[in-house]
């Protein structure tokens, strides 16, 4: 970059209207760190979408930095992200939780049901149906790695079993927030801002999860070479249980978050739409899909892209029909972005 | 003895302590026989050269000797104990690592984190990274490894030569005595191949006793004090290298393919 800045001068001399060399060099250096690190290059796109929707559009400049709409955009960020958190580890172990939003879907009526038909306290409710992701994740892992299933497959038939489960045991009816978890319940979701602060600190742990500790180290090896992190003695096995029930988790979290935002109990909140923008997040964020590497910090700043975007438009009130070929364009250059570099990685190796 | 062999590297190490010795391994897969009574024997320091066609059994034998699989009868003993191997974890806490060319290395990870695999020093719950650049730079340089920029780089992004290095430095870091090295020089250039049969030289110096697989025996066989010929799940060849030549061994390999065509041509006919 200090060359980049020492070429400064020739820009200047340079004839007008001609692109200079020191310019494109610039130009191709910043495209080369930006390339390198995937984070800052979601990041970026981000900048530039708040500076479009906050301060250039003319509508958007009245409406965009208000404390409601900035309340609005990190209430879709924030399920986004933290479901994306855990698609992300499995991503890089070189597996998929298509069930996630199904788990959200379940969690809430899990507390609902407990606290009312079983007369279970309040906080006890909350911790058992926080538990229903994990147990659902250890299913999820089950079929995968001891029944040998595709886990595209297998949580695709689980997410369907969840979700006729919450029809069935529902009616199909929504249902209110039981009094005793009120209280509790604005912690977890109600407050305007409890939703993106647990989505920032998740962030920061699954970060360091995955960056300073053996399970993220085993986990990039599992997706990297499970042969080799299995001659190496890494017990495969634990480390995707451990991921998938680390996403189901994550996935009960939400489905009460919500719950406790939207104050009612909603059988059709949830399903397959949460769970791909959290797999859109990860993969704008630069998560490849054939394991072995991804980031968690991408995956934070893609949920961000996601939830801008799709705020942005409705704003500045430009027509959200055209929004998802937007979200598809973004997902189809963040992955060519991802397998031309490392073809381009693996070239300059040879 | 250790004396003995540095000053002249020619003479072979001392017979009176084989590391390693397997007696009358046979193993059969269902109606298949892929091993038949086979002895084999390894010392201490010693670099032994395996060398066969396909199918003649070598990777059976290597599976048995790394405790992926048992045989289906027959011994084996490590200095002089009779053993048997439960898993390929309880082989290589006894001091047998198998290093794979492509099989050993995740090549999303660095080369400290991959010399580390699984046995990373935390004080928890954090890796202690610096601790780990240290040592594995340490134990690079200790090996006489001097082609890596960084232990910081990808995997991913050096020769093959390189990974091989960091491969075979890692089963050295976990402590194995007996190193199998599975085709160490598959895929190499001259430069290459020279350097990895340099860091043999260097560990056979330090007394590992090492096994090499390897079809282009006439690479190895610089660094190879004994030769073992396994042919249709036998051993029917076993001399010193000094005793023998590339051009024997070649005539013999030449010899047996004919051989087979002839059989197969009796067979067609």
């Amino acid at each position: 970059m200090s060359g980049a800045v020492q070429q400064a001068p020739e820009v200047v001399g340079g004839p007008p209207g001609q692109p200079s060399r020191g310019a494109w060099r610039a130009l191709r250096e910043a495209g080369a760190l930006l390339a390198r690190q995937r984070e800052a290059t979601v990041f970026v796109v981000d900048v530039l979408l708040i500076i479009y929707f906050g301060f250039i559009s003319t509508v958007g400049r009245q409406a965009f930095f208000t404390h409601t709409n900035l309340i609005t955009v990190t209430q879709l960020a924030a399920p986004i992200i933290i479901l994306a958190l855990g698609e992300v580890m499995l991503l890089i172990c070189g597996e998929i939780d298509l069930s996630v939003g199904f788990i959200y879907q379940l969690a809430p009526f899990i507390m609902y049901f407990l606290i009312t038909d079983y007369h279970v306290p309040g906080l006890l409710a909350i911790l058992i149906a926080l538990l229903s992701g994990p147990v659902i994740g250890w299913f999820n892992g089950f079929l995968t790695v001891a029944l040998g299933l595709p886990s595209f497959i297998a949580t695709l038939g689980t997410g369907f079993i969840i979700n006729g489960i919450v029809l069935t045991t529902s009616g199909a009816q929504q249902q209110d927030i039981p009094p005793e978890v009120k209280g509790i319940g604005h912690w977890i979701g109600q407050y305007a801002w409890a939703e993106i602060t647990f989505a920032v600190i998740l962030t920061a742990i699954f970060h360091i999860l995955l960056t300073r500790t053996r399970w993220g180290l085993h986990t990039v090896a599992t997706g990297g070479n499970q042969l080799g992190a299995r001659e190496a003695g890494v017990s495969v096995a634990r480390i995707k249980y451990g991921n998938f029930m680390l996403t189901g988790f994550l996935g009960s979290l939400v489905g009460l978050q919500i719950a406790f935002q939207i104050s009612i109990i909603d059988p059709t909140s949830g399903g397959y739409i949460p769970m791909f923008y959290a797999v859109a997040a990860a993969v704008i964020g630069g998560t490849a899909m054939l394991g072995g590497s991804g980031t968690i910090i991408g995956a934070f700043f893609g949920g961000i892209l996601l939830a801008v975007l799709t705020n942005g438009f409705s704003v500045v009130g430009i027509s959200a029909y055209p929004l998802p070929i937007i979200f598809g364009g973004a997902i189809l250059l963040a992955m060519i972005a991802n397998v031309q570099l490392t073809r381009l990685r693996d070239r300059g190796k040879a | 003895m250790t004396e003995q062999a540095q000053q002249d590297p020619a003479v072979p190490p001392s017979a009176d302590d084989d590391v390693l010795r397997v007696e009358h391994i046979s193993k059969k897969y269902g109606a298949v026989t892929a091993l038949v009574d086979v002895d084999m024997h390894l010392r201490r320091g010693e670099v032994l050269g395996l060398i066969g066609d396909n199918g003649a059994g070598k990777s059976t034998l290597i599976k048995i000797i790394c405790g992926f699989q048992p045989p289906t009868s027959g011994r084996i003993f490590m200095d002089g104990q009779e053993i048997t191997f439960k898993s390929v974890d309880h082989a290589r806490s006894l001091g047998i690592d198998v290093v794979y060319q492509d099989l050993a290395l995740v090549n999303q990870l660095t080369v400290y984190e991959n010399m580390f695999l699984n046995r990373e020093p935390v004080r928890w719950p954090l890796l202690r990274k610096k601790k780990m650049r240290k040592e594995a730079q340490e134990h690079l340089d200790s090996m006489g490894i001097k082609t890596l920029k960084s232990v910081d780089l990808q995997v991913a992004s050096l020769s093959g030569g390189q990974r091989q290095s960091i491969a075979v430095a890692r089963s050295v870091f976990s402590n194995a005595k007996i190193l199998l090295l599975d085709e160490p020089l598959a895929a190499m250039g001259v430069k290459e191949g020279a350097m990895i049969l340099d860091l043999v030289r260097d560990l056979k110096a330090q007394g590992m006793a090492i096994i090499i697989i390897a079809h282009n025996y006439g690479q190895v066989f610089p660094v190879v004090d004994r030769v073992n010929l396994l042919r249709g799940g036998k051993i029917t060849f076993d001399k010193y290298s000094q005793e023998t030549s590339v051009e024997e061994l070649t005539e013999m390999v030449v010899a047996e393919y004919r051989k087979a065509l002839e059989e197969r041509h009796r067979a067609a006919s």
